[in-house]
């Protein structure tokens, strides 16, 4: 069952479902095609319905009748998940308490009934891999979380599964040690060329280690598309909100122009009447008062040293977050102008 | 000053309450070891008492000795197995189910050993056996060893670790002796110590249940007292401190949480020279 180095295994996910019997529906239908060495990552919010899909596909959950789960176009839905061959990374490490780290790596090597001298090797590979040679003899409760998690890594890949699944990993680090393991993981994903399921509620993550990322909201898929099309063409409020900061502009478009609180934005093709648009922070830019397409006041200027971050009230109905150099300064009750770039703005 | 004050007022109580606790204890090893308790100690000090309680009631020790590893035996195939089921079931009936085998500890053991020989005194050769006195403590005891297993069970993540070791290709049964066992060690010896005194100290169930040639250490105990010399009672005592004293202390070294086995480790010089963390 075990994966061949260089053989990708591909997953589809056809119409799961999955009711508890407590009769929450926690996913609607499904279906997803995950290709061989595609590292898809499930997004949003708690309760969307991501680590229900992820516990489904490897093998800890059953869809309800009618859904099915194939790796390589085989049906696996009624393997249990000790015959699926699948690595699994969880939030809380399940690291076993009553072995040190080696023993915890060679676990699975040892279920499969590998030599012994083969499992030595394999286990100083995958030491050398997560960089954690001097760990080794350590046991669990003496290592700190991201050694932990770099262990766990370590013990998932071992066994060269078919797919490594990952759920929330990083969820319980800090965040200089989050960034820092998720470069780790992404490396990693590269080298291996290993197909990923990877769960999160962390854009930033999603958006760094996602070939493609799957946004769910409530049971459902809201969109599946690379980073760059989530980011950039949402398809609806929920994915425009929940990915990145996004700006709402609302007014009424009379011969070409749509009129806001804090002044006129050209539109060209757009019908007369009400209407709202969305733009990020970074597609607009601030100017002198008089020159911008709206005018509004400073009403928090952050200082990120790269950039700036302003909150601009009277331009719309909310406040507008737009970023600009960081070599400006701004003061609270400013009178700015601001330019947006009609090429991203958004119409849902 | 009144800090002081109230430090030697503590102390005096607490040595005061301490007293009340172990004299009678070193009253009754002084009696089994004097040669005759109405003269007092300056009477001398012997051993006979103790050598004559051997001769008389070797057997009932070793049928003590034999019954609490039975028991203990008992208890660990039973109660582990049990407390694992209901860990994992979380109904109203695994509920109800826990409350049942919790029962046998407010029922008094007269009536449980009473409901025994109405139920299975007519089997003669059950009757008769040492395998009578077993099962009623068993009954008594495995309250005690689930209850211990289970306060571990539930205190750690143990879904996630099997599911752990499910991922990496173990089937239940590997599962449960790689994983579950191992990690709920600190449970079963805790569970084990109790169920090992409470058996060797068990009166009321085995009173009952005893016949002449089934007696267990207290039943013995409690006929020497009866019928026989005071110091030979005593001496009785004696015998009983010294076989569970060591039992105990062993028990509460082995039975230890890994934790802090782990950190006294940790505390330990060579391991400090090596960094902690590396993140």
């Amino acid at each position: 069952m075990n994966g061949k180095p260089g053989k990708k295994t591909s997953i589809k996910i056809d119409r799961c479902a999955k009711t508890f019997p407590d009769g929450t529906n926690a996913l609607e239908p499904m279906s997803l095609e995950i290709e061989g060495g595609e590292t898809v990552v499930f997004l949003g919010p708690s309760g969307c319905g991501k680590t229900t899909t992820l516990r489904i596909i490897a093998g800890l959950e059953n869809p309800n009748p009618g859904g099915h789960v194939y790796f390589d176009g085989d049906d696996v839905t009624s393997l249990p998940i000790e015959h699926r061959s699948v690595g699994m990374v969880f939030q809380s490490y399940a690291l076993f308490p009553n072995m040190n780290v080696e023993e915890n790596i060679a676990y699975g090597l040892k279920i499969r009934k590998m030599p012994s001298g083969e499992v030595a090797a394999r286990v100083r590979e995958m030491l050398d891999m997560m960089q954690i040679h001097e760990l080794r003899g350590r046991t669990i409760d003496q290592l700190s979380g991201g050694q932990r998690q770099r262990v766990a890594l370590a013990r998932a890949i071992a066994v060269q599964p078919r797919v490594l699944l990952l759920d929330e990993p990083l969820t319980a680090l800090d965040a200089l040690l989050r960034e820092r393991l998720r470069v780790d993981i992404d490396r990693l994903l590269r080298e291996l060329g290993i197909t990923a399921v990877y769960v999160t509620h962390d854009q930033a993550e999603a958006m760094s280690l996602g070939d493609r990322i799957v946004v769910m909201s409530h049971g459902r898929v809201a969109q599946i598309g690379t980073p760059r099309q989530i980011y950039f063409e949402p398809k609806d409020e929920f994915v425009a909100d929940f990915i990145g900061t996004m700006n709402r502009l609302s007014g009424v478009v009379t011969e070409g122009l749509l009129e806001v609180k804090g002044g006129r934005i050209a539109l060209s093709d757009r019908e007369e009447g009400p209407l709202e648009i969305l733009f990020r922070p970074e597609s607009a830019t601030i100017t002198r008062a008089e020159e911008g397409m709206l005018t509004g006041r400073v009403a928090g200027a952050f200082f990120l040293g790269d950039r700036t971050r302003l909150i601009v009230e009277g331009a719309g109905d909310e406040s507008l977050i737009i970023e600009t150099a960081g070599s400006r300064e701004f003061e609270q009750g400013q009178e700015v102008g601001i330019t947006v770039n009609p090429d991203s703005i958004l119409v849902l | 000053m009144r800090n002081t004050r109230y430090f030697y007022g503590q102390l005096a109580f607490t040595i005061l309450v301490c007293s009340f606790l172990i004299v009678p204890v070193i009253m009754s090893v002084m009696a089994g070891i004097t040669e005759n308790f109405f003269k007092g100690i300056g009477s001398g000090v012997t051993l006979k008492w103790v050598w004559q309680v051997w001769d008389l009631y070797a057997d009932t020790i070793f049928l003590s000795m034999l019954i609490a590893i039975a028991c203990l035996a008992c208890t660990i195939a039973l109660g582990v197995p049990a407390a694992y089921v209901l860990s994992k079931r979380q109904g109203p009936v695994a509920r109800a189910i826990e409350e049942l085998l919790t029962l046998p500890l407010a029922v008094p053991g007269l009536a449980i050993a009473l409901a025994l020989i109405v139920t299975y005194g007519g089997y003669r050769d059950f009757r008769a056996s040492w395998v009578f006195i077993l099962v009623g403590h068993v009954l008594y005891t495995l309250p005690f060893m689930m209850r211990s297993v289970l306060a571990v069970l539930s205190s750690a993540d143990f879904r996630t670790l099997e599911e752990g070791a499910a991922s990496l290709g173990a089937g239940f049964w590997r599962r449960f002796f790689d994983i579950v066992i191992p990690n709920c060690r600190s449970g079963i010896l805790a569970g084990s110590l109790m169920v090992v005194t409470l058996s060797m100290g068990e009166f009321n169930i085995t009173w009952m249940l005893h016949t002449p040639e089934n007696k267990t250490l207290p039943v013995g105990l409690a006929d020497s007292y009866a019928s026989m010399r005071l110091e030979v009672g005593s001496a009785y005592t004696v015998v009983f401190l010294v076989m569970i004293v060591p039992l105990l202390i062993a028990l509460q070294k082995w039975g230890q949480p890994r934790k802090m086995r782990a950190k006294m480790r940790e505390d330990s010089p060579e391991l400090q020279t090596e960094p902690v963390s590396k993140d």
